[in-house]
């Protein structure tokens, strides 16, 4: 029997006009956004010159920007169109992933504007509108629009209502304007809540685009093909075999001149509130009846309504700031000598936190999430522990190196996914010891997997929402983390220091002895 | 590091690839596919070995290049292996066969002891590929076979023969490289105003199989008159295309070979880079895809539908 197509099939827009050239068969067509350009605000800023601008060109690099793409600049830095060219040429040449090619490089900077003012400046938003127009008529962007906010979320109020001052917001019939907004969102629940009524107040919210750039990585949205495209692991994903789940993501670097950002807000609400429970989702979630994005968001928000906070928290949390000390080589300070921070800082630099989701599948199987600054080594990923076997015909002697079989998603770096399970060690005895199995995207392959921004930038131009969380996740991501947020801040003890380059404060091995566990050394 | 093993055989090959292995951990045994390239010695085998290992950076494969030396010669299998950085993040090993070891039966002979287990088997003729070459013993062997008419001593007749001959699982890099082209097409009516097309004129080069496989496909998909005109452009290849609608015409013209403009009613021109594709480039698109490429076999067949016009399309940049 054949299923009965849902939604839209390929090729097929939203008024049922369906295009004769495309074909869900023909799966060598990218698909190329329409004409369109991007407007950065906070340009000059290490995102934007890192990040954004190299991805852009990657993308034209690509074929996969339309012909006649524009990007405008916008900030307060008093540049003439070159300067932004040249800032933009910089920023290509040192962090693209892509050859450098002239023609290439040509093109796209015809499309290239900047316009400088303060967000408060009414005439610099009206001298965007006009440089937007003016686009529409000499690169033909069609007025479709992207507003990239790559400004701390203290300025998005007086943005969004500047946009929709200059009328830049409004957005009619075939044309559309969407608006790209990069986490924190929010500082906890009900800042979250203000902050996307701002946005929704002049972008309606399937117009807004969440930036969590671990979704727009190859290895998180192999989660979902190595967990639904498969027969061997979803028989075992759930509470029958898996013991626990350990979210890691780790940095060796420290805080040093994020001072700004980071001093109050901390690695809780920096790391677990957004990335760490994206992750969880895509870990726990119940299999969507489609890849429609409607249909993934549906089920990641099942699962994060279903997902609590495991009791008490003095126990199951942890917090820690690392000290000065040696790193691998190289003397660090501690954060409270960081340049910047405040010396009595009660920042916590490594959050640990404890979780359960409260379904059939998983329950009674704690996830462990855990993130911090100066730890042993940069590492992301996710490692389903499951249980020992029931019954083992062997003697003690024989398995004392036995460890718990794992199935270790590593989301970066070093791409793949790794299985440890017990090998009989080569000789007369019978003598079983952990062995590893492993699949890598390999970091010399790296090069031809597209970068998280390149994906979610595309699609963004392309209106294609399935990798961006909707308010929703966001609040309800808050809802869960709260709690924690005012346990910590009730206490009058700060975060427990550890050394930099180790793996965290005791506390967080307390918090998983305390029910026999330990931390997986990733 | 490149490992030689004059007068060889494969399992002597095979003993060296476990022992290679076992002592430096040189290869990973990640490998997603085998590409067997069957080529002449010579110049030609280097340099599909550097498009292989270009695209083995995409695809981790196991590549075996079947280089055919003299038939005259004495019966003998020269072997080499490259590993590490002489083979990018593929394992090549290539087999030059001499005398009666470079007929096409031996060479699958000497293929099949090193194919990697479940894998799939790309087969890949750089340059002459056989007449039908899902009947040829080594593409026989594999579930996708790739050649290039274009790299052909005679492109016009091996495009013929890829007409001719098609069976699912074929595919010809004329066809890879229409791919920056179709999507632009696909990208311009993706977007307003939604009207049928109502005509269509190909142009380019007077022999261009990539030029005729793109008439095909637009006289297949969009169910209307299409023509293949030659063009006064000197840019080589494919040079432009014209997509009738009522409310006036989408036209993609590349009068130089390198950078491409689009042009529809009411609408500023638009410039692009749309150079052609190298074979690496091609290559790995190829890899990506395992399975018949059906929009291709379609395509090939529609190229009996199209019309050809004698008048050369004349490009105003």
């Amino acid at each position: 029997m054949t299923p009965m197509p849902t939604g839209r099939t390929a090729g097929q827009l939203a008024d049922g006009w369906t295009n004769p050239l495309r074909d869900p068969r023909d799966k060598r067509l990218p698909r190329i956004a329409g004409p369109c350009g991007l407007v950065i605000f906070g340009v000059t800023g290490d995102l934007s010159r890192k990040k954004l601008m190299p991805a852009i060109y990657d993308l034209a690099n690509r074929g996969l920007l339309p012909p006649g793409f524009a990007l405008v600049g916008f900030a307060r830095r008093d540049w003439a169109a070159e300067d932004f060219g040249d800032v933009v040429l910089k920023a290509v040449r040192e962090h693209a992933r892509t050859p450098f090619r002239q023609e290439v490089w040509d093109k796209l900077a015809e499309g290239f504007r900047f316009v400088q003012g303060s967000f408060d400046d009414d005439h610099a938003f009206d001298q965007l509108a006009r440089t937007l127009h003016d686009l529409d008529r000499v690169r033909g962007t069609g007025g479709n629009h992207a507003f990239y906010l790559s400004i701390p979320p203290s300025a998005f109020p007086v943005v969004c209502k500047q946009l929709a001052r200059s009328g830049l917001s409004a957005q009619d019939g075939d044309q559309w304007r969407r608006v790209v907004i990069e986490k924190p969102f929010g500082h906890d629940l009900g800042s979250a809540i203000e902050l996307n009524e701002i946005v929704n107040e002049v972008f309606p919210e399937d117009s807004v685009f969440r930036i969590d750039h671990y979704l727009g990585k190859e290895t998180v949205q192999n989660v979902l093909a190595l967990r639904f495209a498969n027969q061997l692991f979803e028989p075992i994903w759930n509470s029958h075999y898996v013991d626990h789940v350990q979210i890691t993501m780790a940095e060796d670097i420290g805080l040093g001149g994020r001072a700004g950002y980071y001093d109050g807000i901390g690695a809780a609400r920096d790391v677990i509130q957004n990335h760490l429970l994206q992750l969880l989702a895509f870990t726990a979630m119940e299999e969507p009846v489609s890849f429609s994005s409607d249909e993934l968001r549906a089920e990641k928000i099942k699962v994060l309504n279903a997902t609590r906070l495991v009791g008490p928290l003095e126990e199951t949390t942890a917090r820690g700031q690392y000290t000065g000390g040696w790193q691998g080589g190289e003397k660090v300070v501690g954060l409270k000598e960081e340049e910047g921070y405040d010396p009595e800082s009660r920042t916590e630099t490594f959050a640990a936190i404890t979780v359960e989701v409260d379904t059939r599948r998983w329950a009674g199987v704690p996830f462990y999430l855990r993130t911090g600054k100066r730890l042993g080594r940069r590492v992301t990923e996710i490692a389903v522990i499951f249980k020992r076997a029931p019954h083992l015909p062997f003697d003690a002697t024989m398995t004392e190196e036995l460890g718990q079989n794992a199935l270790v998603v590593r989301v970066q770096p070093d791409e793949g996914v790794t299985m440890r399970f017990g090998s009989k060690v080569p000789g007369s005895q019978m003598e079983v010891r952990d062995v590893t199995m492993d699949f890598g995207y390999g970091t010399a392959f790296t090069e031809a997997s597209p970068e998280a921004y390149e994906r979610l930038i595309l699609d963004v131009l392309l209106g294609e929402p399935s990798l961006f969380p909707v308010n929703q996740e966001v609040e309800r991501s808050w809802q869960i983390l709260d709690p924690v947020l005012e346990a910590w801040a009730a206490r009058e003890d700060g975060p427990d220091p550890y050394p930099a380059g180790s793996w965290g404060p005791d506390s967080a091995n307390r918090m998983l002895a305390r029910t026999g566990r330990t931390w997986r050394r990733p | 590091m490149i490992v030689d093993l004059p007068s060889s055989t494969t399992s002597a090959v095979n003993r060296k690839l476990v022992e290679l292995r076992e002592a430096g951990g040189v290869m990973a045994l990640g490998r997603v596919l085998t590409l067997v390239i069957v080529t002449d010695d010579g110049g030609s085998a280097e340099q599909a070995i550097e498009a292989a290992n270009a695209a083995s950076r995409e695809h981790p494969c196991r590549v075996l290049v079947i280089a055919r030396g003299s038939r005259q010669a004495a019966a003998r299998l020269d072997a080499q292996i490259r590993v590490g950085g002489d083979a990018g993040a593929s394992e090549v090993v290539v087999l030059r066969g001499y005398g009666p070891l470079a007929s096409e039966d031996a060479g699958a002979g000497m293929v099949v002891p090193l194919l990697l287990p479940d894998a799939p088997v790309v087969a890949w003729w750089p340059a002459d590929a056989p007449a039908v070459p899902s009947d040829d013993p080594i593409g026989r062997l594999a579930q996708r076979r790739i050649t290039d008419a274009l790299s052909a001593r005679n492109p016009t007749k091996a495009f013929e023969q890829r007409r001719s001959g098609h069976v699912a699982g074929d595919s010809d890099l004329t066809w890879t490289r229409l791919t920056h082209w179709r999507a632009l097409l696909a990208t311009a009516l993706d977007n307003p105003p939604h009207e049928p097309v109502t005509g269509a004129v190909v142009a380019g080069e007077a022999v261009s199989p990539s030029t005729d496989l793109l008439a095909g496909w637009l006289a297949v998909r969009l169910g209307v008159k299409v023509k293949r005109s030659p063009s006064t452009a000197g840019g080589g290849g494919m040079s432009s295309v014209q997509l009738a609608r009522r409310s006036g015409s989408i036209e993609l013209l590349r009068p130089d070979g390198r950078t491409a403009t689009l042009r529809q009613p009411g609408q500023p021109d638009r410039m692009i880079v749309l150079s052609r594709r190298g074979v690496p480039d091609c290559l790995a698109e190829e890899l990506r895809r395992l399975d018949p490429d059906e929009i291709y076999g379609e395509a090939l067949a529609g190229i009996g539908l199209v019309s050809r016009g004698r008048s050369p399309v004349n490009l105003v940049p």
